[in-house]
């Protein structure tokens, strides 16, 4: 990703509370369809696959495909079970690895 | 209404058909009908084969149940290159009963695998809040995997204006 991914989560929280999470990447999100002036096709280029975990343990991951808008935003919700970090894996065609860990302030 | 008060869901999922809605159905049937003798071309019901397969792996010889999965997408749109959605479901999420996954497909896109959205116990809510590409008008489809194996499937048509570009 050639600008980080933005990330939005409450200011502060407290343990059982659902909280909403949310993402946006910036990325082109190629579909592979498409073809240049020279009537070439344009290789696909997507993010596919989209994780979150909280201190290691699944929260929520999504895999995309082409039908997928570009500069993909997802909102999903994590149920605090204390204090910790999430850490978010947005993972492309060309093999980039893009790896946000965001710590939750648990009141 | 108040958002998210149990009584008010309940009493919505119990109602049955009164004698209103029966007219109601039969008049809008009609309507459909007379509709698609006109109109034919722009039939949004049409599901491309891709969709038919990519269903068809999904739920294998499963039968899913019709509806359950609150879809908020926009009736119609400008532009097919950013469509927002919201797909959700009621669940307690706890161990015994909660939601595997929601797939979302196209059924008019070159590809009907849009995503898949996969929750877990800590997910604490089934929802997500996402942004498509259509490339036409056309029915979204969205299954919902549920812990005890049931499927249910829901349908939101969009009406588009611009086709998504090179989807």
């Amino acid at each position: 990703m050639k600008k980080p991914p933005r990330i939005k989560i409450p200011e502060s929280t407290h343990v059982g509370e659902v909280i909403e999470i949310k993402t946006l990447a910036t990325h082109i999100m190629e579909t592979g369809n498409r073809k240049d002036a020279k009537g070439k096709r344009i290789p696909r280029d997507i993010i596919h696959t989209f994780t979150a975990t909280f201190e290691g343990k699944p929260v929520f991951s999504a895999e995309l495909g082409p039908g997928i808008a570009a500069n993909p935003y997802i909102a999903f919700y994590l149920k605090v079970p204390g204090p910790g970090s999430l850490k978010l894996t947005w993972i492309d065609d060309s093999g980039t690895k893009t790896v946000e860990t965001v710590p939750l302030n648990v009141v | 209404m108040t958002p998210g008060n149990p009584a008010m869901m309940n009493r919505k999922r119990v109602r049955v058909f009164g004698r209103r809605d029966v007219l109601l159905g039969a008049g809008a049937a009609a309507f459909v009908v007379a509709f698609l003798k006109t109109a034919p071309a722009a039939d949004a019901n049409k599901k491309s084969d891709e969709f038919q397969a990519a269903l068809k792996a999904l739920l294998g010889e499963a039968k899913p149940v019709s509806g359950g999965i609150e879809m908020d997408l926009p009736d119609a749109v400008e532009n097919g290159d950013y469509v927002p959605l919201s797909l959700s479901l009621e669940s307690p999420m706890t161990e015994e009963n909660h939601v595997k996954a929601i797939h979302l497909f196209s059924t008019a896109n070159p590809r009907a695998d849009v995503a898949t959205y996969r929750f877990t116990l800590l997910s604490g809510k089934a929802r997500v809040i996402s942004r498509m590409r259509l490339a036409m008008t056309q029915e979204v489809i969205a299954v919902a995997e549920l812990s005890n194996g049931t499927f249910l499937m829901s349908g939101h048509t969009v009406d588009v204006k611009i086709g998504g570009c090179g989807i």
